[in-house]
């Protein structure tokens, strides 16, 4: 060969070979290696990755139950679930999150607030492929928007899942309450199980006393899932079982009524059926749309909810405690007969003033002068506060707390309304414990005409009322009627847990009933004026609660100013003689019992003793004069 | 020698005149035999990884066949041809690679693809697997072998400037077959293990270097990868992850063609290219890949016969470089589907899609069979 130098080609030979004899050793022992990986991979640790592949391969989805309706009890459907369209993300599958976010703010409209949660939960920890909500309710103008340009966003996708809607937003937002998004407080006290798929829970009111008869049991599927997680196969289902739906005691048209009454102003109203204890109507006004709590309240909106001087969201009928003044003196009635601090043949005296020793603190009657003479019915109907006084030294703290507690104050004794405060029915231990001071005479004097320390919602008033109605059989208020599919009502509702009030004459309930209806139709009766032209017998007793007290001084409402006014009460019941109906009712800042709530009283019986049975019968449509003159 | 007297005492009446066909072809049996048991199971494979679309099976086989038309055509050039013509083809490839920097296309974000007016578009990279053996062989064989320490850092140079061109594309994967081709060259050479072993430091001391200065972000973050894939699991982790899940799912006996789920279900990515060795060890376990690395191994074995019996040093040299690069393509491969190298664009030999790989092995196959069959008998 013409290479210019001299080459053992025989030495080259052997030194390739000896070479590739190396090389053959190399290529033995590094597929060796590769054979030791694939044993390791594929037999020692082959049941680890067979069951990453499973995972991978079948993914166990949860199908979230419907949710039950809530009916009233004429089957007015008063809560259902609506599909709504949101717009949800697959993160994973989004090749440029900003640009694509960008793209979709200009064809769609997406608020400012839902695209900060959305980011926010963008950097939380969650599972591959897990969908994000990007916007929630989309329109329909939207949903067409992303129909047609859904090939322009890969990951992007609009989902329909049922949510619960309020038909009659605001009439029915403090009984229902409503649902919202699960929160880190609920998450760690539902059952991660059953709630797997579930996204909203009841925050409040019925939804949230009834949760779990409301939810149902979740179901399940398991699913072949490609990595994109589209589903290819169902393989095995199990079905939810739905919520069940709720009938409540509630009537539309008398919550609507209460509504009406109170509108423009601030007050509650509470009507009870008492043979049943069924909440008839429960109204706190005024109220707010329920449905902008469940797929979350914008900022804007929560805080025009929470600044509202006249605190929308506050439920005054469950939640606001107030002193219950005059309308306690019918149950002191009782509980004097019944005590035998007063006879009902005891007349008194009364100047206008009341003492309890000689030149010491002035208690005055709301009557200037005073009602002169007066026995135990004619307190009652006048609502002379010297009678009261006089009965309620001559009692005493323990044996009015006796009395009082047996009415279900200062307890909350209905059965399934949710957040209901207890108020607070004053007791000699209750001072010592709290104010580290002894109870007082004068405590005592105070309580007589529902003032002072005592503090009662106007459910408690209404229930106290009821008992009356009942001629002392307890019936606890509840909103559950009935339970359309399995449940049981009995089961579901807690269980009544009060002993009937028995008195030593139980012909004490008559007299304190008659005493009750002189109020609306005696001659002086404080409420007579609003009983007026009725078609039946009403009872009731008119209050005012002091919004601050004045001490000793007589004071003209018309120079305070209007938030400082006195709140009107009013609690009663008709027909006097076989009640189908008690009413409590406060309109805050109201002024007098007898000129602002009893009215109101009135209007709800009328509405629910002529109007609308009248409705019913088919009688009269849509011609509510008629209804008047009957 | 006995290889030798393996080739020498074959034959009887009928089978001479076979073999003198496949001479005359300039074939050798053998290795077409086994590049038939490779290629056509591999359509199979391919036909599951691809999630049953024909269409691409069709297309491969038809890369297949050019491919094999390839092996036939280069293997009819008797090798000191391709001993002349080294140095012509080294030049016109680094012309050509100096090109591509400057008007190449590509796609993501590197240029690969050569589009002269007049010619299919072409990767001069891939060209150079073949031609910088060659050359280095070319450069190496002129002188008495074991080569002197400065012909060594000529023929390292010869290596290392296509390589750094292919690295600037960039291609790290063709990159560093292209390297490992040519060092092959020197190492079969016979360049001494002090220098190996001086060489090895060197490259240990300049791996921090090559760290800092040469690599880029994506390669970084490959190698990273490979050490916690667990630490992105849905990002560059993931095709580690998933192709081990492959792998491993598949057990002994594999779970059957065209079941397994990681491919068909879409978690395999690359399921028909490059890791398409995950979709064969799901599908055909662990027995399968005995059976695809026993036949890689058996390719080897014939190739380094044939290298073996070469009878120049240039062929020699070629021959033997062309087998190992071979070889890391198997092994690189299979090494980073099975998460023991990092991710490396290097494609499963003769399985994987796509032609411009299977068109360049088939050639170096049609060297290593003109290697063979253009012999003089000098016992004859």
């Amino acid at each position: 060969m013409a290479w210019g130098e001299f080459k053992d080609t025989a030495a080259e030979r052997r030194l390739f070979q000896r070479r590739a004899l190396v090389m053959l050793i190399f290529v033995v022992v590094m597929l060796s290696g590769l054979v030791a990986r694939m044993y390791q991979l594929q037999v020692v640790e082959h049941e680890t990755y067979s069951t990453i592949s499973e995972k991978n391969r079948v993914q166990v989805q949860s199908i979230p139950p419907p949710r039950g309706l809530v009916y009233d009890r004429n089957n007015v459907l008063l809560a259902e679930n609506r599909p709504v369209f949101s717009l949800m993300v697959v993160p994973e599958r989004v090749e440029n999150m900003d640009q694509t976010l960008a793209d979709l703010q200009r064809i769609l409209d997406i608020p400012e607030n839902e695209l900060e949660r959305f980011e926010r939960r963008l950097t939380e920890r969650r599972r591959p492929f897990e969908e994000i909500p990007l916007s929630f309710d989309l329109s329909e103008q939207d949903i067409a928007t992303m129909a047609v340009n859904r090939h322009l966003f890969p990951g992007v996708e609009v989902k329909a899942e049922l949510v619960r809607y309020y038909p009659h937003a605001e009439l029915t937002a403090h009984v229902l309450g409503f649902v919202g998004r699960i929160n880190q407080e609920e998450l760690q006290r539902i059952d991660p199980v059953n709630y797997d798929g579930t996204n909203y829970i009841g925050k409040s009111g019925i939804e949230r006393f009834y949760e779990q008869i409301l939810h149902g049991q979740v179901g399940y599927q398991h699913v072949e899932i490609n990595a994109r997680g589209r589903v290819l196969r169902v393989l095995e289902r199990e079905n939810p079982i739905p919520g069940e739906d709720l009938q409540l005691h509630l009537d539309l048209r008398m919550q609507r009524k209460a509504h009406e009454l109170l509108d423009g102003r601030r007050g509650a109203i509470i009507a009870i059926e008492p043979a049943t204890g069924g909440i008839l109507a429960l109204a706190s006004v005024p109220g707010f749309d329920a449905n902008k709590f469940v797929t979350g309240i914008s900022v804007p909106d929560y805080q025009d909810l929470i600044t509202d001087l006249d605190k929308p969201l506050f439920n005054r009928a469950l939640r606001g405690q107030y002193p219950p003044g005059s309308i306690v003196k019918p149950m002191l009635a009782i509980a004097a007969l019944d005590s035998g601090a007063t006879t009902r043949d005891e007349t008194i005296w009364d100047p206008g003033i009341f003492r309890l020793n000689e030149g010491g603190r002035v208690w005055r009657d709301w009557k200037r002068g005073g009602h002169g003479w007066v026995d135990l019915m004619d307190a009652v109907a006048e609502s002379c506060d010297i009678y009261f006084y006089e009965i309620a030294s001559e009692m005493g703290v323990d044996v009015m707390y006796q009395y009082l507690s047996a009415f279900g104050f200062g307890e909350d004794a209905a059965l399934d309304v949710s957040g209901a405060q207890e108020g607070l029915l004053p007791s000699r231990e209750w001072k010592r414990a709290e104010r580290n001071q002894p109870w007082y005479p004068g405590d005592s004097v105070n309580m007589g005409i529902g003032q002072g320390f005592f503090l009662a919602t106007p459910l408690q008033m209404a229930t106290a009322t009821a008992l009356i109605a009942n001629r002392g059989a307890w019936v606890e208020p509840r909103l559950l009627k009935d339970i359309r599919g399995d449940g049981d009502v009995k089961e579901a509702l807690p269980s009544e847990y009060h002993e009937p009030l028995i008195l030593k004459n139980p012909d004490d309930w008559e007299y304190v009933v008659d005493a009750m209806e002189a109020v609306m139709h005696g001659p002086k009766g404080t409420a007579r004026r609003a009983a007026e032209g009725a078609s039946y017998r009403m009872a009731g007793k008119t209050g005012t609660a002091q919004v601050f007290s004045l001490e000793g001084e007589e004071y003209n409402a018309e120079e305070i100013r209007e938030r400082l006014r006195d709140h009107a009460l009013f609690v009663g019941f008709a027909p006097a003689d076989d009640p189908e109906i008690v009413v409590a009712v406060i309109v805050e800042n109201g002024g007098s019992g007898s000129s602002t709530a009893a009215p109101v009283a009135r209007a709800m019986f009328d509405a629910w003793l002529e109007e609308l049975p009248a409705v019913d019968a088919g009688v009269l449509v849509g011609n509510s004069e008629q209804a008047q003159v009957r | 020698m006995g290889m030798k007297g393996i080739l020498g005492t074959s034959g009887t009446e009928g089978f001479g005149r076979q073999k003198r066909l496949w001479s005359v072809l300039h074939i050798d049996p053998v290795l077409l035999l086994l590049l038939f048991l490779l290629v056509i199971p591999g359509l199979f494979v391919l036909y599951s990884g691809a999630d049953r679309n024909l269409d691409v099976v069709k297309a491969q086989a038809i890369r297949l066949v050019i491919a094999f038309a390839v092996m036939l055509v280069f293997a009819q050039f008797d090798p000191a041809v391709f001993r002349r013509w080294a140095p012509w083809l080294y030049a016109a490839g680094l012309a050509a690679l100096v090109a591509v920097l400057l008007v190449g296309v590509g796609a993501k974000g590197a240029q690969r693809w050569l589009d002269l007016p007049g010619l299919p578009q072409f990767q001069p990279s891939e060209l150079m697997k073949l031609v910088v053996p060659m050359m280095a062989a070319w450069y190496l064989s002129r002188y008495f072998l074991p080569p002197t320490f400065g012909r060594v850092l000529v023929g390292l140079a010869i290596v290392l400037v296509p390589m750094a061109l292919i690295i600037e594309q960039p291609d790290l994967g063709t990159s560093l077959l292209v390297g490992m081709a040519g060092l092959f060259v020197v190492f079969f050479a016979g360049i001494s293990w002090k220098l190996i072993t001086a060489f090895v430091a060197l490259a240990g001391v300049s791996a921090p270097l090559m760290w800092l200065f040469v690599m880029r972000d994506y390669q970084k973050q490959r190698v990273l990868t490979l050490l916690d894939p667990q630490s992105d699991p849905l990002g560059a982790g993931w095709n580690i992850i998933q192709s081990k899940t492959a792998i491993g799912s598949g057990g002994l006996d594999g779970k059957g063609w065209l079941q397994g789920t990681q491919s068909h279900l879409e978690f395999l990515p690359e399921s028909h290219t490059d890791f398409i060795v995950a979709v064969l060890a799901e599908e055909f376990g662990f027995i399968g890949m005995l059976l695809l690395l026993g036949l890689y191994l058996l390719i080897i074995l014939r190739c380094l016969y044939i290298a073996a019996c070469a009878q120049d040093s240039f062929s020699r040299l070629v021959a033997g470089a062309l087998t190992m690069t071979f070889f890391i393509y198997v092994f690189v491969n299979v090494g980073m589907v099975s998460g023991l190298l990092p991710v490396v664009g290097v494609p499963l030999p003769l399985i994987s899609y796509g032609g411009t790989s299977a068109v360049t092995l088939m050639a170096a196959f049609g060297v290593l069979m003109s290697i063979h069959t253009h012999r003089r008998m000098i016992s004859a």
